[in-house]
């Protein structure tokens, strides 16, 4: 199989997207970088990125599994929630 | 709905909220189950091996209808390297057997047909609808919240998996900690049938449960594990959280890194990626069970970190099944006593005490601490790796004896005394 990448996996998915209704938020003071990488590496949809000394997040295309939550421990990730029912992932093989 | 009383509302459509479900329903009482997906199934995820024993017991001979994909014939365990995989492959005549069978199974499939099972019997779904918070008066559970409405039964069964907030909420379950929880990335592959049972050597129906140690978690505590379906392969990267960082690849690169290894490319050449998901799942066995029951609630199911998770298996669904039954089962005796306060569902915990859930968890006990041994995951896969290259290898150099090759690769990887200890870890653990 031809390497993908996880956008175009994400691109495979069915999602109900709720554009304007953010599940989680983060903490954008947040500075300690080594934290904030291990939390950019953890989520396996790729939401997080790094970028000028920035954590920035878009909660759209989340897989609902809360490892960005256990991972930083309530110092990256302020607030997670599943998003409300009957939206976001849906998943048809499981 | 506000003025509808329940005898018992379940949070969750997973393996462990239908089970209840059906229990409850079969036993005539009304009963509510509130899933977030659209559809039971929907949201859930698993590696994908059912062990059948469980729910053989409410519904015997069920993998003649439920959607099953395969059953497990084959075993694989494989040390890998960067290059290379050393590997022992088990299969015998009584794995076939439908006491002990285990299946290969797509919970989005299977979750789907399990609450349709429980539907039947009279137990009432509302799907969509994601409970919010828990109704609490004087320190008893009534029921659930979920937006603007209010559920409220005589009981609560918590079986909304392995983050439970709810569970949370009400102090009975800790945040998960990051040394006792792993992250699941996992892709279906889709691929015809036959081409499945050629290339795993199966016979139709029939199927391979593969977990695989050291290259996929690129050292850290983790793992892969690959199960044949029907026409596709279930393939995931296992990595604990507190080891994410550590390594300069990705959760999600992890598992793109395995698809590329040498052993497994051929297998799933031509495949197409069919789906792409995430799941947390907890591994720390007996030590991590939170509290179970309080006045008015139960906890059931990955909601109550019923898992097992060692190197040759991951185990939360049979757990899930029978755990969703006791609960069911305690709720059907309280009932009857017409009290639902702690004391009387302290009946739940002794059960499941008594069962193999709680049984095998606590025989597992020590099977977190086997896992600290991270040779395991770094040095072993890479001894085997050197010892079989040169029993193997046959190129005109000179053959040196077993001892003059083998005793340097096992110094390496931290001497016999070392792999000796962990010999015995592992003989006190698993
Ligand atoms: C990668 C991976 C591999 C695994 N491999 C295996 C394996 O091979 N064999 C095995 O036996 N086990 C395996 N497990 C463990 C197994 O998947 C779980 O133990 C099992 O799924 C638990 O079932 P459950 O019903 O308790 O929870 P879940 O299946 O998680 O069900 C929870 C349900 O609750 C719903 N829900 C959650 N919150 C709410 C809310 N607030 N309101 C309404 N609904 C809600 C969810 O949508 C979901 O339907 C694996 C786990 C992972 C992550
Ligand atoms: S819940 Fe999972 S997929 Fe969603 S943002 Fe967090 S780590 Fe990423």
């Amino acid at each position: 199989m031809k390497k993908m990448s996880v956008d175009d996996k994400l691109g495979i998915n069915k999602f109900y997207p709720d554009e304007h209704n953010p599940h989680i938020e983060i903490d954008p003071d947040f500075k300690d970088e080594r934290e904030i990488m291990r939390v950019v590496k953890a989520c396996p949809a790729e939401l997080y990125k790094y970028e000028n000394g920035q954590v920035i997040f878009n909660h759209e295309g989340c897989l609902e599994c809360g490892t960005c939550r256990v991972v930083s421990g309530g110092k990256v990730v302020r607030v997670w929630h599943y998003p409300v029912g009957s939206m976001g992932i849906e998943y048809r093989q499981g | 709905m506000s003025d509808d009383r329940f005898d018992a509302i379940i949070v969750g459509a997973g393996l462990a909220g239908s089970t209840a479900a059906l229990t409850l329903a079969k036993a005539g009482m009304e009963v509510l189950v509130v899933e977030r997906g659209n559809w039971a199934g929907a949201k859930n995820v698993s590696g994908g091996r059912l062990y059948g024993h469980a729910l053989e017991k409410i519904i015997p001979g069920f993998a003649s209808e439920a959607p099953i994909e395969r059953k497990i014939t084959k075993e694989r365990i494989s040390l890998m390297t960067e290059t290379a995989a050393t590997t022992i492959e088990y299969n015998d005549e009584d794995m076939r057997r439908e006491e002990t069978a285990s299946y290969s199974v797509l919970r989005s499939k299977f979750d789907k047909w399990l609450a349709e099972k429980a539907e039947a019997e009279g137990a009432m779904f509302v799907t969509g609808i994601h409970a919010d918070e828990m109704i609490v008066r004087d320190g008893k559970v009534c029921g659930v919240k979920a937006g603007d409405e209010e559920m409220e039964a005589d009981v609560v069964i918590l079986a909304d998996g392995v983050n439970s907030p709810l569970a949370q909420s009400l102090g009975m379950k800790k945040e998960l900690a990051q040394d006792q929880t792993a992250v699941g990335v996992k892709e279906v592959i889709g691929l015809d049938e036959k081409v499945i049972s050629d290339r795993f050597g199966v016979a139709p129906g029939e199927g391979c449960a593969w977990m695989m140690a050291g290259f996929p978690s690129d050292g850290g505590i983790g793992g892969a594990c690959l199960y044949t379906n029907k026409d596709s392969l279930s393939l995931a990267v296992v990595l604990t959280a507190s080891e994410i960082g550590n390594s300069e690849y990705s959760v999600p690169q992890l598992l793109e890194r395995v698809k590329q290894h040498p052993t497994i490319a051929p297998l799933i050449e031509d495949g197409k990626l069919l789906e792409y998901s995430a799941h947390l799942v907890t591994e720390g066995g007996y030590n991590m069970i939170p509290t179970l029951y309080r006045d008015g609630v139960l906890l059931a199911g990955d909601a109550a970190n019923m898992v097992i998770n060692i190197a040759y298996t991951v185990r939360g669904m049979d757990f899930a099944i029978e755990s969703g039954r006791l609960a069911a089962e305690t709720i059907i005796k309280a009932k009857e006593k017409g009290d639902f306060s702690a004391s009387t569902l302290s009946s739940y915990k002794t059960m499941l005490d008594n069962s193999f859930v709680m049984r095998d968890m606590m025989h597992h006990a020590r099977a977190p601490k086997l896992m600290e041994h991270k040779e395991i995951f770094t040095k072993y896969p890479v001894m085997a790796k050197e010892v079989f290259s040169e029993m193997f290898t046959i190129d005109g150099n000179p053959r040196r004896h077993l001892m003059k090759f083998a005793m340097p690769a096992l110094k390496k990887s931290g001497g016999i005394f070392k792999l000796a200890g962990i010999g015995m870890d592992a003989l006190k653990a698993l």
